[in-house]
């Protein structure tokens, strides 16, 4: 059970999901200087969305079929709130002190938490997620769990999709230019308030895909599930160096093996037997993301401010 | 003949401060038009109230015969202005290629974007030789031509250049103002604001002095050059 391979391999797993969800931090904030903390809630409501979409499937369909249309229910209702949140709450403080938008996002967050606690049947409590049928899968000594197939599959197609999104389309290139220097960008003819709305929509995406992989994982989604794991996706996009989207993989990739890794082996070094488990995990996590900034502000892929000019 | 800009009593404030106090001037096609004056006098403005980046608080703007004042700036280039703004702004992180594309967003036409980029690089060698590398490490003169280039990507019929030779070196200068001239001979219609005075007004049909706000001496650009006033003010003589 503790063998080094399979933890690695866990790390990453987990790490790929806070990945897809730093995506959606980190190209919101590399076009607008916003780090929406609503954005954990956005993933929150996805995973709503795969549900639904569940509960309204005849009841026997086979995960086959149900898991696309749940991927669609979640990419609808994350990119509507994502969408409607900029347009709405975001777009009109545009010009505002950057403490305005900073306060509205945590208010939106809190707000989506207790409106799917109000509202949502039976989501005071934790809510069935579906399940892939089928055992778990062995690559020689490694396990891989039913429920993290789909996250195995759908955490590299989804960088690829993104990594020639933003590189060779139109749209891609226009927000690379937006988010460089958006003045110039319109020059160019570049529409940067539809630009900032695909990238609140493009990151939702991304959110919703892990709000699924979640669902799978954990076997439930509840009303609380955005603000662990997006404070941990919002620490991915800074380790990576926020405003990178390879940054935010690639800090999701590190953070979920540090995560791992110190929950399995820190409570194996003597003296600090105290100091392992799932509740320190966290912690280390978080300890990380400390001594990165310390000796790395910048982040791991990120540049220096005065390189960005 | 209509002027394919023409500009009336233009006026544009940041806040309670007016930058630009009821300007006129016009460009006709085939022309090099330029506006000098020191520091502060509203050039910059000027170029990006045209641009659609700042709302005037007054006056006019047409281009090509139609009203630029409700057009968002996005749209501006598509009506065939182009703007290659002081300071040059570059998109450092992309590569000198992708700058290049990017001056083409609106265009749908690949083969004629193709023969520009070329064309690009055939005004400008350095450019095609460094085509895949990031725009932010060309030195500022190069980064100068790629904005230039940049600009032309839309086949602009007004091409808007800001102070194209500052902060260069001499050499580098008598480059850029050759090209000024080789574009206009290809007929491309320039809007030029410097503070290289001898240099843009050597070159202009059109010149118009400003200071502070105001257009304070107009005429062709030979009779500025050797106008008293100018020579004391902007070519320092006494
Ligand atoms: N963004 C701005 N906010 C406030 N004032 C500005 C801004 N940009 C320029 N100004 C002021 O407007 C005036 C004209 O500036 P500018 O158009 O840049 O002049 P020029 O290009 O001729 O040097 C100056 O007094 C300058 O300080
Ligand atoms: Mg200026």
């Amino acid at each position: 059970m503790h063998e080094l391979p399979q933890q690695l391999v866990n790390g990453l797993l987990l790490g790929s999901m806070y990945g897809l969800v730093a995506i959606g931090y980190t190209m919101v904030y590399g076009i607008v200087q916003l780090i929406n903390f609503a954005h954990g809630e956005i993933f929150m409501t996805g995973g709503f969305g795969a549900l639904t979409v569940w509960m309204m499937l005849p009841s026997g369909s086979t995960m086959w079929v149900a898991l696309p249309l749940m991927l669609i229910g979640a990419v609808f209702v994350a990119t509507t709130i994502a969408v409607a949140a900029e347009r709405f709450a975001y777009r009109p403080l545009r010009n505002a002190p950057r403490l305005a938008p900073l306060i509205t996002a945590i208010g939106l967050s809190i707000a989506l938490q207790q409106a799917v606690w109000a509202w949502y049947p039976g989501a005071t409590s934790s809510l069935v997620f579906p399940e892939i049928p089928g055992g778990p899968f062995h690559l020689g000594s490694i396990t891989i769990q039913t429920g993290d197939i789909f996250l195995l599959i759908a955490a590299p197609i989804s960088m690829a999709f993104l990594g020639f999104f933003v590189k060779k389309t139109r749209t891609g290139r226009g927000m690379q230019a937006t988010a460089q220097d958006p003045d110039t960008a319109k020059l160019m003819g570049v529409n940067t308030d539809r630009i900032i709305t695909t990238a609140f929509a493009l990151g939702a995406v991304f959110a919703a895909v892990g709000a699924v992989a979640y669902g799978l994982k954990y076997g439930e989604v509840n009303f609380k599930m955005g603000f662990l794991l997006g404070l941990k996706a919002f620490t991915a996009a800074v380790l990576g160096g926020i405003g990178n989207i390879y940054g935010a993989m690639v800090g999701g990739l590190v953070l979920g093996l540090a995560e791992t890794l110190t929950t399995v082996y820190v409570a194996e070094i003597p003296g600090l037997e105290q100091l392992g488990g799932q509740s320190w995990g966290n912690t280390w996590a978080f300890v990380l993301l400390i001594l990165v900034l310390l000796f790395r502000p910048q982040g791991l892929l990120g540049q220096r401010v005065a390189d960005r000019v | 003949m209509t002027a394919l800009l023409e500009v009336e009593d233009l006026r544009v404030a940041y806040g309670k401060i007016e930058a630009v106090k009821g300007i006129s001037f016009s460009v006709d096609a085939g022309q090099i038009v330029t506006l000098i004056g020191t520091n502060g006098a509203g050039k910059t403005t000027t170029l990006r109230t045209l641009s659609g980046l700042i709302k005037p608080r007054g006056g006019q703007i047409k281009f090509n015969g139609k009203s630029l004042k409700k057009v968002p700036a996005h749209d501006i280039v598509a009506l065939g202005l182009a703007h290659s703004p002081e300071g040059r702004h570059i998109f450092p992180r992309m590569t000198i290629e992708d700058n290049l594309l990017l001056g083409a967003f609106l265009r749908k036409d690949k083969e004629g974007i193709q023969q520009d980029v070329q064309r690009a690089y055939d005004l400008f060698p350095i450019l095609g030789e460094r085509r895949k590398q990031a725009a932010g490490t060309l030195s500022g003169g190069e980064q100068q031509m790629l904005a230039m280039g940049r600009a032309l990507m839309s086949r602009p019929k007004l091409l808007m250049l800001d102070e194209p030779s500052m902060g260069l070196s001499p050499i580098m200068m008598q480059k850029i103002m050759a090209t000024i001239a080789e574009l206009k001979a290809q007929g491309t219609t320039i809007l030029l604001v410097e503070q290289n005075a001898q240099a843009a007004l050597s070159l202009a049909d059109q010149g118009h002095v400003m200071e502070i706000g105001n257009v304070v001496l107009s005429g062709p650009g030979r009779e500025l050059l050797v106008n008293e006033d100018v020579r004391k003010a902007y070519l320092g003589e006494d």
